[in-house]
């Protein structure tokens, strides 16, 4: 059932500093909100617990994409729409202008915030597994300071993360150094634009002759957070792509994953083939890599 | 209740509203501007899709407080002096609006696709529609209508 919207308060604060003493001082009172793309969409269906919301959509401070000693810096409050916009993410992390183009379609895209779409946390979201296999750090800010944190540390669990009630995401920090890696990254939906994901597979590699020097899998939807697959990573630095171990190769890498899968049953699809898929997804990179 | 004001298709606006009510809820029930549509409320449709300082936005989820100072453009802003836009015209004569519910928000839709690409390619205007769903017409007439107006080059010069 819809939400009746008189039960419900949202003020913008006038200033970062002036939102950041409002958390700090009922620190769980409030839920921030910023382009509203997953908050009101709770609203409309009856579930948005929180009955006071904070307003952050207004602070240009959030809303940057930079380069900086050899990184790029991204504000919370930067949209899908300022992702896909950039030359130099287009250039250097071209899997994150990918998953950037298909969060939602144009106009979710044009409200909807690599922030929120951190914070919400879910284990389908977009952008996170691409964030994880590039090694992103996180920028978290209360009105107590700054903290950094790998961003392989940020999940917790089911919609569990880092971020303490009195905190935002502040921006993420991605390192420019992927230049020469094969990349690459699939979204299995019902349908292009705007479907959430059944499953998601991002990776990057380096290899050496036919060796895989380097190998880093990040996924969506595979467990009850977005996961660095590490027993597959493990399992394959160092394999071979020559044509007589590629099979071999391609088990290994397949049957680490399952382990690390744990998928559920819902709505969108089964367990069983999220696991088979996402496998399926893996084989398809490495094949890439042996060309 | 709160206080907000925007500027909505060239007109300064003033509405006294609970701040979380959608921006969608604002147009049609205090606003009385019934173009713009209810689909899903869930961001997933595009039928109630505006303009905001020139982007196209889903109406449904934006709270009311969030529009305060903004330039908003809505399907009654599209038309000027009584004429319809060339897309609207397009439309109209190519068979891209059957019912109508989806309409308002495809033309927005088609507009911020023309502002962006005024050329655009097949695959271009399958991804600047792909947020809006058509139950009526399978979209053919929709592209039509879209290129035509691409050929039209209705937005040269502004």
């Amino acid at each position: 059932m819809r939400s009746d919207v008189t039960e419900y308060e949202l003020s913008a604060p006038a200033t970062l500093q002036e939102m950041l003493s409002l958390l700090a001082a009922e620190p769980g009172k409030y839920t921030p909100i910023a382009g509203g793309t997953e908050l009101m969409v709770a609203l409309g269906v009856g579930r948005l617990q929180s009955r006071s919301l904070l307003s952050l959509q207004h602070f240009q401070e959030l809303r940057f994409l930079r380069e900086e000693d050899g990184h790029v810096v991204i504000g919370a409050n930067t949209t899908f729409t300022d992702l896909r916009r950039s030359a130099l993410i287009a250039e250097h992390l071209p899997l994150l202008a990918q998953s950037a183009s298909w969060t939602g379609a144009i106009a979710n895209q044009n409200r909807g915030t690599l922030g929120g779409n951190i914070v919400n946390a879910s284990p389908a979201a977009d952008n996170p597994p691409v964030l994880l296999v590039y090694g992103a750090s996180i920028t978290l800010i209360s009105a107590s300071g700054m903290r950094t944190l790998d961003y392989n540390d940020f999940h917790l669990g089911y919609k569990k993360t880092q971020l303490r009630a009195d905190e935002l995401v502040h921006s993420v920090r991605i390192p420019l150094a992927y230049q020469g890696y094969r990349q690459y990254i699939r979204k299995v939906g019902t349908r292009n634009a705007l479907a959430i994901s059944k499953i998601a597979l991002a990776g990057i590699a380096r290899t050496e002759g036919t060796r895989i020097a380097e190998i880093r899998l990040g996924a969506a939807s595979l467990t009850d957070r977005p996961i660095r697959c590490l027993a597959a990573e493990k399992a394959l630095t160092g394999a071979s792509l020559a044509a007589d171990s590629l099979e071999a190769t391609l088990q290994a890498g397949r049957a680490a994953l399952a382990m690390e899968a744990k998928p559920i049953d819902d709505i969108r699809s089964t367990a069983r083939y999220r696991s088979a898929v996402a496998e399926n997804l893996l084989e398809e990179f490495l094949r890439s890599l042996a060309e | 209740m709160s206080k907000v004001q925007f500027l909505l298709n060239g007109q300064q606006q003033s509405v006294e509203v609970p701040p979380m009510k959608r921006l969608l809820d604002v147009l049609r029930e205090d606003l009385r501007l019934t173009g713009t549509k209810e689909g899903c409320g869930e961001g997933e449709c595009g039928a109630c899709a505006v303009l905001m300082n020139g982007e196209l936005v889903n109406s449904c989820l934006i709270p009311a407080l969030q529009a305060e100072g903004t330039r908003l453009c809505t399907i009654e802003g599209v038309s000027t002096d009584g004429h319809l836009h060339p897309i609207q015209q397009c439309f109209l004569e190519r068979g891209g609006a059957q019912c109508g519910i989806c309409t308002p928000g495809m033309i927005l839709a088609t507009h911020q696709l023309l502002d962006k690409y005024p050329n655009p390619t097949m695959e271009q205007i399958q991804e600047g529609l792909g947020g809006n769903l058509c139950r009526c017409t399978g979209y053919m007439r929709i592209f039509e209508s879209v290129q035509e107006a691409a050929a039209l080059n209705p937005l040269a010069g502004k």
